[in-house]
């Protein structure tokens, strides 16, 4: 026979069990197209200060798995981008934008 | 008739009297084809996000219009021919883009 104290140890010495599970955060924060939820039908390439947003450091586009942009809003931020660069409103190549 | 949007970037180093000629001279060609000009902006110099002709800066204007669409071959011509002209851009507008730019207008007049 085991004493209860071995039994809450398991069988490896030194390995932690508890009684009651952690209580540890797995619900994961739902992204959501902020341009649907905003009520946002036209994305404006005269305002770089918003597509600030959906670009890095370098300037680069960020995908739509970082944004939650949905694909019709992420297609329509692109274009914005690219002509913000075009008119230089924006820069090509960047290097610590943020 | 189609509604269309025009960007244009102007070289820095020309006087203030040069730009309003240039900005005068584009809105001639347009109205002479035929266009409506529904709103014109003047931006100012604003600094560029990169160097265009090895310039830092340049004098943005906005022109908004409705015009038949071979109209705007003969303006972007235009524009490549000049020297003044650092860059430009003409996008149509849609339903959408239309809007905004009405709910824009209003908003700069209310703050101007």
């Amino acid at each position: 026979m085991s004493s209860i104290e071995q039994q809450a140890k398991g069988k490896k010495e030194g390995d932690i069990r508890y009684l009651t599970p952690l209580n540890i955060e797995t619900a994961k924060v739902k992204k959501y197209c902020m341009f649907q939820k905003s009520g946002i039908k036209y994305v404006d390439y005269k305002d770089p200060d918003f597509l600030m947003r959906f670009i890095n450091e370098q300037g680069k586009i960020l995908p739509r798995r970082l944004t939650g942009t949905s694909l019709k809003y992420q297609r329509k931020v692109a274009v914005a981008v690219k002509r913000a660069r075009h008119i230089a409103l924006m820069p090509y190549v960047a290097d610590l934008l943020k | 008739m189609n509604h269309y949007e025009t960007v244009f970037i102007l070289n820095p180093v020309l006087s203030e009297e040069q730009i309003k000629e240039t900005v005068k001279k584009y809105e001639e060609i347009l109205v002479s084809k035929g266009a409506k000009m529904i709103s014109k902006e003047n931006w100012g110099l604003k600094k560029l996000a990169y160097a265009i002709q090895h310039k830092k800066s340049g004098f943005y204007h906005l022109f908004e219009y409705t015009v038949a669409g071979e109209a705007i071959n003969e303006l972007e011509i235009e524009f490549r021919r000049d020297e003044r002209v650092m860059r430009y851009l003409t996008v149509a507008l849609d339903k959408h883009a239309i809007a905004w730019a009405e709910k824009r207008r209003n908003r700069n007049k209310k703050t101007a």
